[in-house]
């Protein structure tokens, strides 16, 4: 083995090999990236309304207790598909009720259970948030979720 | 020490440590929270102590890398390093960063990327920290004696910097923000990351067991490419559910189940190497570092990596508490780990004395590694019911949670266990004592 496979042979495997795998990976990286423009996040437009709720979703840190399509930290509830769960996901109107409602009532002090903090949100911003969650609930994610629990 | 400027390390490693610290103590903190939620809850909520937890780990792994590159880079070429100020430099502006971000999360200004977190001027610092740093180990590497050792190490450290610029890209769109974050999180820790481990490792198995530098390198070179083979197209089994093309579920499934081979053939070449080598090397606590990373890596990354990778089981699992698992225990073996074995090497000769503290280094290793196993274990079991009550069964997220406060008790305890570990470790490196080996009375044979 040690004559077939000398270290400058070695070497020349990893140098070439990787080469090749990253072409391959950015090759299915750019279809990606056009299958997720075009079909898989289609289904609603990114309005700047969307935009803007992300902002707040991103101003807020809410990744750090939740996960969102799976990703996140595991404190609190999946939001990736909340707005079905409340049952309002093709409903603009009733998705900024239920999250303002929701966001205001926070944190709710029950002793011994988990807290959400309150945020500092305005209206505006508000029904971005919840367009930006209505916008990544009609995303294609393979039916990920198994179930609305998430 | 051969080379005055190897010294650099030392400052490295300090602050390193010193964040090492921070960083275990900020997750027992969060630990504690999951056992009695109203702790701080108006004061630093849960996501604040989460991210502090998380970006003290990262900082101070990386600051780990950076001393092992300029205590290892001046032997490996054989000469000084190209400027010890700019290292200092370099160490300055990542302290003011960390403690920049430090201050701002208390505050309440972050940004919302897991783990990518830090202002904006954060994370420019470190860019600018890292060219510094590219520019001084380049230079050195150039100028002296090339080895594959630092080859791989600079190649690691090189991709990795350049991976950092999808720190700064987030698009507006979710699903493509989400795709490029992977970029940084994953082409990290099982691409560019594991190039920086195989350096160091091959370097520490060099030094410690006197095998030929030929035979260390060519098996460098073998589980580098593993390394790479496999990891750049198991980025997949991230791209699963986030609105990514169906297909990345079968290349993601059997890419990333490659993956267990680089960190198998790690821990293989380790022991082979210890096996084979002649040398008694007197830094046992370096060894034991240099064979448990190893070791632990393979479990933590290859193992429980291989758990929840496989598409039809990530469905189930993804986003539970088995994801959690898997990050601690891949995390402390593969760089946790790695990293103090290589302060356990260095620090004694940075400091100018013999091994010392042994058995304190040596009792923090299974006080630590002990600790995380079981973190391992518990959250793994918690991870197993919440994944059949809330994924399978269909019960409500926080309902599910309220039947895992066992476990979050057992989580918190191999915390405190892991703090004690990582304390006396601390202690064992700074308060240096002498090695008490008194000659014992002369051996009387039996009656
Ligand atoms: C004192 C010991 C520790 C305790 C009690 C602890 C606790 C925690 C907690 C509660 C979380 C948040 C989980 C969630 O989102 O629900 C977390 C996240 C995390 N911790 Fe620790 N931790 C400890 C030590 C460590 C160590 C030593 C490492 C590195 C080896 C580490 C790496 C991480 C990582 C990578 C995450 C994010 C995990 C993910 O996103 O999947 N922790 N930790
Ligand atoms: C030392 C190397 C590794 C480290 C440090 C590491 C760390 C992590 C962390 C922190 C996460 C959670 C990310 C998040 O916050 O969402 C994660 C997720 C994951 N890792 Fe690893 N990992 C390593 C190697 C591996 C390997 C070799 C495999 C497969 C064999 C693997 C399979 C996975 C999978 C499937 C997930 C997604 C879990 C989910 O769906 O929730 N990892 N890893
Ligand atoms: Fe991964």
């Amino acid at each position: 083995m040690s004559e077939i496979l000398t270290k400058s042979r070695a070497r020349n495997v990893f140098y070439g090999g990787s080469l090749f795998f990253v072409v391959v990976f950015v090759a299915m990286t750019v279809h990606s990236h056009r299958y997720i423009v075009e079909t898989s996040t289609a289904g609603m437009p990114l309005t700047d309304e969307v935009r803007l709720g992300k902002h707040v979703w991103e101003r807020a840190s809410c990744i750090n207790c939740h996960t969102l399509h799976g990703e996140g930290a595991y404190f609190a509830p999946e939001v990736g598909n909340v707005m079905t769960r409340w049952g309002v996901l093709d409903d603009p109107e009733g998705a900024y009720e239920m999250l303002d409602g929701w966001m205001q009532a926070q944190p709710s002090g029950i002793e011994g259970r988990r807290q959400m903090p309150h945020f500092d949100i305005t209206e505006e911003e508000m029904r971005g948030l919840a367009e930006f969650l209505r916008w990544a609930d009609q995303t294609d994610t393979q039916d990920w979720p198994p179930n609305d629990a998430g | 020490m051969k080379y005055q400027s190897q010294k650099v390390a030392y400052a490295y490693f300090l602050v390193a440590m010193a964040l090492f610290a921070i960083q275990v103590l900020g997750g027992l903190l969060a630990g504690w929270i999951y056992v009695s939620p109203n702790t701080l809850s108006e004061l630093v909520p849960f996501n604040v102590v989460r991210m502090l937890h998380t970006n003290a780990l990262i900082v101070w792994l990386l600051l780990g890398f950076f001393g092992a590159a300029y205590y290892l880079v001046p032997e490996e070429s054989e000469r000084e390093l190209f400027s010890v100020r700019l290292a200092y430099i370099q160490l300055a502006i990542l302290v003011v960063g960390t403690l920049g971000a430090v201050v701002s999360y208390l505050v309440g200004i972050h940004g919302g990327r897991e783990f990518l977190e830090q202002p904006l001027w954060v994370k420019f610092g470190i860019l600018v920290a890292a060219v510094i740093f590219l520019v001084n180990i380049s230079m050195t590497v150039l100028a002296g004696r090339k080895t594959a050792i630092t080859n791989i190490l600079l190649m690691g450290l090189w991709l990795l910097s350049l991976l950092w610029i999808f720190a700064f890209i987030n698009p507006d769109n979710l699903s493509l923000d989400k795709m490029y974050w992977w970029f940084v999180v994953h082409l990290w820790v099982e691409a560019t990351w594991e190039l920086v481990m195989a350096a160091i490792l091959g370097y520490l198995m060099l030094k410690m067991t006197g095998v030929d530098r030929e035979v260390v390198e060519k098996w460098l070179y073998v589980i580098v490419a593993t390394a790479l083979f496999s990891g750049i197209l198991g980025t997949g089994h991230h791209f699963l559910w986030i609105g990514t093309p169906g297909y990345w579920q079968w290349v993601g499934s059997i890419f990333s189940t490659f993956e267990v081979i680089p960190f198998f053939a790690m821990m293989s070449f380790a022991f082979v190497m210890v096996w084979k080598g002649r040398k008694n090397h007197p830094n046992k606590a370096a060894l034991l570092w240099s064979l448990g990373a190893s070791t632990v890596a393979f479990f933590g990354a290859g193992v429980w990596g291989f758990l929840h990778t496989l598409h039809g089981v990530n469905f189930y699992t993804h986003g539970t508490q088995i994801t959690a698992a898997h990050g601690h225990l891949a995390f402390y073996g593969a760089y946790v780990a790695m990293n103090l074995a290589m302060f356990s090497y260095a620090m004694p000769q940075l400091r100018g004395r013999d091994p010392y503290n042994q058995v304190l280094n040596m009792a923090s290793f299974w006080l630590m590694t002990g600790g995380m196993a079981f973190m391992t274990f518990v959250l793994t079991f918690a991870g197993t019911i919440q994944t059949h009550m809330q994924r399978i069964v269909g019960d409500y997220y926080m309902d599910v949670q309220d039947q895992l406060g066992l476990f979050y008790m057992m989580r918190f305890g191999a915390g405190a266990a892991v703090v004690l570990g990582a304390l006396l470790f601390i202690y064992s490196q700074l308060v240096v004592r002498r090695e008490v080996i008194a000659p014992g009375p002369i051996a009387t044979p039996g009656e």
